[in-house]
């Protein structure tokens, strides 16, 4: 079957050809931005064509230029653009290989390729993909006939190639933030402070007084300063801000911070999964946990640029892909995407839907009414952590039931969250347009098998043999922009539902392991669980509230890709301090070992921040947590040592990483806490207060 | 007022016009073009824009530039280059310690200080000196051991 990917970008030479330079030039849509997705993607094509890595021309993403995948996200790359590059490579190089056979009158199955040479019998025929490319052309659409290559005949997939995207990062290079056009102005919006707030009344001459040459754009409720210098724009910034008076502002309850509160807003409800229980003298256990609004905290706050000129927009942007990129700004602008141009540039890690794509429209509006004048537009850090859509809070409210023997025979998840990907597709700016109206909310995401999608849905049920399990989800008409945050639902649903496990073994008087191993039938899942055990020394775990605590938990990643078991180990005091961190994950094929155990680690790391210190205070008009002392992150002395196993499957279908780690290290954690406690702390994060409630209450 | 400010940057006689309170960042990243210091905050609050000046690690975000007169200035492009790289680039590209990277400058330039003034230091002390400079990737396991093989080499290579 032909990869989806492939069958939608079905030319093979938007994919692979080879050029005069004796490159071969490779193209994916994925964008890379520190995950080492084109590292990876690379070894792929390289692999399937065998072309030597450092004669890969791999395309610059850009409209035009790259076939159209999308968005990069949901750890998705790896597992689906994965088999469309590889299946096109192989495609390719089966062409080249008839060609060369036709011209050597021999088969093509006793040709090899080495190093992007033919082979016969081991001996060089003076074929390569260049001197045959004037004969095959590659300008046909894709059949997805050829097959790829099995384990044993991998060269590159499965080696730990060096990041191709790292060295600048090293050297003071590699930015979009770092761009610069001829006549380049810097420009900042003054925004809106909530999206129905209306311009009073702005001092131009207050604006002017601190920076003269300063170009002040105003329509509607859009308001850009637009300088030669960025100092010049934040300073017409700082003065626009002080000499605007704004109506029609929100007031944002701050108790709205709280996952709770989700319950007090209008919400639409979707049932799944099997019928409500009827009564029955089962025992029924319930608990309540919650995780509220997370920033993606990107450590550079977003950057965009722009410049209309002969009725065509260019934009350069370091979001998550060009082609939606394009089809914001088209819709924005009123432009036909035809006539817009993106193209992509290093950005700061995002996580997911971050303020990426919001400058770079920003810019597109300066530009289109500064024609000719290439704009660009620095976010400041306020603004990431203020505008830019935030992951939303969860609460998730589960309850079981178990039989006579302590088995868990009915599970039921009820969770209440925002729309986990609700503002994509959307820009901050857009609001403060004349005559602007909400585009309509996107058609509903369907599962392959048809069902309903929702990302507050991933990961809802534990990945366990149980019989009966329903879900109940409500979502929430959000109070502020939120949007996708690395690994949507899935990670906050793991935490609760392995923190709940470990509360239904202690019910039913059973060790939290074996309780696990009891339920799991899968033996991909019993191997990576019984290993961690042992690398987390499970058997030495001690008597519970000592003040120190080891906890565990497993999932399969949406109940379909790697499996992954986590162990934390911590010692709790007034705060948690993470003592050791340990992974086990069976994630099929990995292609680069390396970039699979950074990605594993970040998103520990990354869980641990959310678990311990994160959370978005709302307030004032929006969002009131705008600066890094208001919203602290995991720091170096924070990190514990982390130790990682990969289990080689490499028969197994290739699965994503960069977000399979989150949800069981944050249950490995909450499950240590208690046991370091002897009380349980549910809602996140587990600060100091949370965890003397904790105490309290039990 | 705008005035001439001269210093020393990575080893070379410079001299900016300048508003007295124009900001280290602006000016390194304008008129100089040199991007290697990177804007996160504008507070001194993450590390991506960290400089050394006469040996110290400082915000070039909080930094003015009237202040700076007569001063030595480093900042991650005074480390090395591709070809010939700094020790700690050298190991930090061999033990890949990244991921987006953005905050890999100002880490580069917060290990060079402790460095320069402490060749052996423990993984505790290397967590405690780049306590400032904020990561959200998660690479700070791999950035405090490539800190320590760089000080290892160093120190094998001040004693060869």
């Amino acid at each position: 079957m032909i990869p989806p990917m492939l069958a939608a970008n079905p030319r093979l030479d938007r994919w692979a050809r080879f050029e005069a330079d004796g490159r071969a030039r490779i193209a994916f849509g994925r964008m890379e931005y520190g995950q080492g997705v084109l590292t990876a993607l690379a070894q792929m094509a390289a692999d399937e064509l065998d072309v030597p890595f450092d004669r890969l021309n791999v395309v610059h993403a850009a409209t035009g230029e790259i076939p159209d995948e999308g968005l990069t996200v949901g750890s998705m790359s790896i597992e689906f653009s994965g088999p469309a590059i590889r299946a096109a490579c192989a495609e390719v190089r089966a062409l080249f290989a008839a060609a060369a056979a036709s011209r050597l009158g021999c088969d093509a199955a006793e040709l090899d390729v080495r190093d992007g040479a033919f082979l016969r019998g081991g001996q060089a025929t003076g074929l390569d993909y260049w001197s045959l490319a004037g004969e095959v052309d590659l300008a046909r659409e894709a059949t997805g006939d050829a097959s790829l290559k099995a384990p044993e005949r991998m060269r590159l997939m499965g080696r730990s190639e060096p990041r191709m995207d790292l060295p600048p990062k090293l050297f003071g290079a590699a930015f979009l933030h770092d761009l610069t056009l001829p006549g380049l102005r810097h420009a900042r919006v003054l925004r809106q402070p909530s999206p129905q707030a209306r311009l009073r009344s702005l001092d131009e001459a207050a604006v002017r007084r601190a920076v003269p040459e300063v170009d002040i754009l105003v329509d509607h409720a859009f308001v850009a300063l637009i300088c030669d210098t960025e100092a010049d724009a934040a300073r017409a910034h700082a003065a626009a801000e002080a000499a605007a008076s704004w109506e029609g502002v929100r007031a944002m309850d701050p108790a709205l911070s709280e996952a709770a509160a989700l319950k007090t807003l209008p919400h639409e409800d979707f049932a799944a999964g099997a019928a409500k229980p009827g009564p029955s003298n089962r025992r029924r256990i319930a608990a309540a946990y919650g995780k509220p609004f997370l920033s993606h905290g990107s450590l550079g706050p977003s950057a965009g640029l722009a410049q209309y000129k002969d009725g065509r927009l260019t934009i350069w942007t370091h979001n998550q892909g060009v082609y939606p990129m394009r089809a914001l700004a088209a819709r924005i602008t009123g432009l036909a995407p035809e006539a817009i141009e993106v193209i992509h540039g290093q950005g700061p890690g995002c996580y997911g839907h971050n303020g990426a794509d919001d400058p770079p429209i920003d810019a597109a509006l300066i530009a289109m009414r500064r024609p000719g004048q290439p704009i660009r537009v620095q976010w400041r850090r306020e603004d990431e952590f203020g505008f830019a859509p935030v992951g939303t809070a969860m609460l998730m409210e589960l309850s079981a039931e178990l039989d006579a023997s302590g088995r868990l025979v009915d599970y039921t998840a009820e969770i209440w969250n925002t729309p986990h990907t609700g503002a994509r597709g959307t820009a901050v700016a857009e609001s403060a347009l004349p005559g602007y109206v909400a585009p309509p909310p996107p058609p509903q995401r369907l599962m392959p098998d048809g069902s309903r999608f929702s990302g507050g849905l991933l990961n809802a049920t534990p990945s366990y043999a149980i019989e009966t399990t329903r879900t109940l989800e409500h979502v929430i008409e959000t109070p502020i922009r939120s949007s996708s945050l690395r690994s949507l639902g899935g990670a906050p649903n793991t935490f609760a539902s392995e923190c709940f496990v470990d509360e239904i073994a202690e019910a039913a008087g059973q060790d939290p392991l074996a309780y696990r191993l009891g339920m799991l039938a899968e033996p991909r899942g019993r191997t990576v669980l019984t290993r961690l055990s042992e690398i987390c020394g499970w058997a030495r775990r001690w008597e519970i509230g000592t003040g120190r605590g080891l906890g565990l938990a497993y999932d399969r990643h949406r109940g379909r890709g790697a499996m992954v078991a986590c162990a934390a180990e911590v010692d709790v005091e007034t705060e948690v301090k993470l003592l050791n961190l340990w992974c086990v994950c069976d994630g099929g094929l990995i292609v680069n070992p390396d970039g699979a155990r950074n990605q594993i680690e970040g998103g520990m790391i990354m869980a641990g921040s959310w678990t311990l210190k994160e959370q978005v205070k709302l307030g004032g008009a929006g969002i009131a947590s705008t600066t890094w002392d208001d919203y602290p992150i995991l720091r170096f002395s924070d990190v514990p040592p982390i130790e990682i196993e990969l289990i080689d499957t490499r028969d197994q279908r290739p699965c994503g990483l960069g977000e399979v780690s989150q949800g069981p290290v944050m249950a490995a954690i909450g499950n240590a806490v208690a046991h370091a406690l002897g009380a349980r702390v549910r809602d996140l994060p587990m600060t100091r207060e949370k965890i003397a409630a904790a105490l309290l209450k039990d | 007022m705008r005035q001439t400010i001269q210093f020393t940057l990575n080893g070379l006689t410079t001299s900016v016009e300048a508003e007295e309170s124009d900001l280290l960042l602006d000016v390194l990243r304008g008129q100089l073009g040199l991007f290697g210091a990177r804007f996160g905050c504008g507070a001194g609050q993450c590390g991506a824009c960290a400089v050394l000046v006469d040996g110290k690690v400082a915000a070039a975000c909080h930094t003015e530039i009237g202040a700076l007169a007569g001063k030595r200035i480093v900042t991650v492009e005074g480390l090395g280059t591709p070809e010939a790289p700094h020790p700690l680039q050298a190991a930090f590209l061999e033990l890949q310690a990244g991921q987006c990277g953005y905050c890999l400058s100002g880490i580069l330039i917060g290990a060079k200080a402790l460095l320069d003034g402490n060749p052996d230091p423990t993984r505790a002390e290397i967590a405690r000196a780049l306590d400032w400079h904020l990561c959200r990737c998660g690479v700070h396991n791999r950035v405090m051991d490539a800190v320590a093989l760089a000080a290892a080499r160093m120190r094998e290579g001040a004693g060869a």
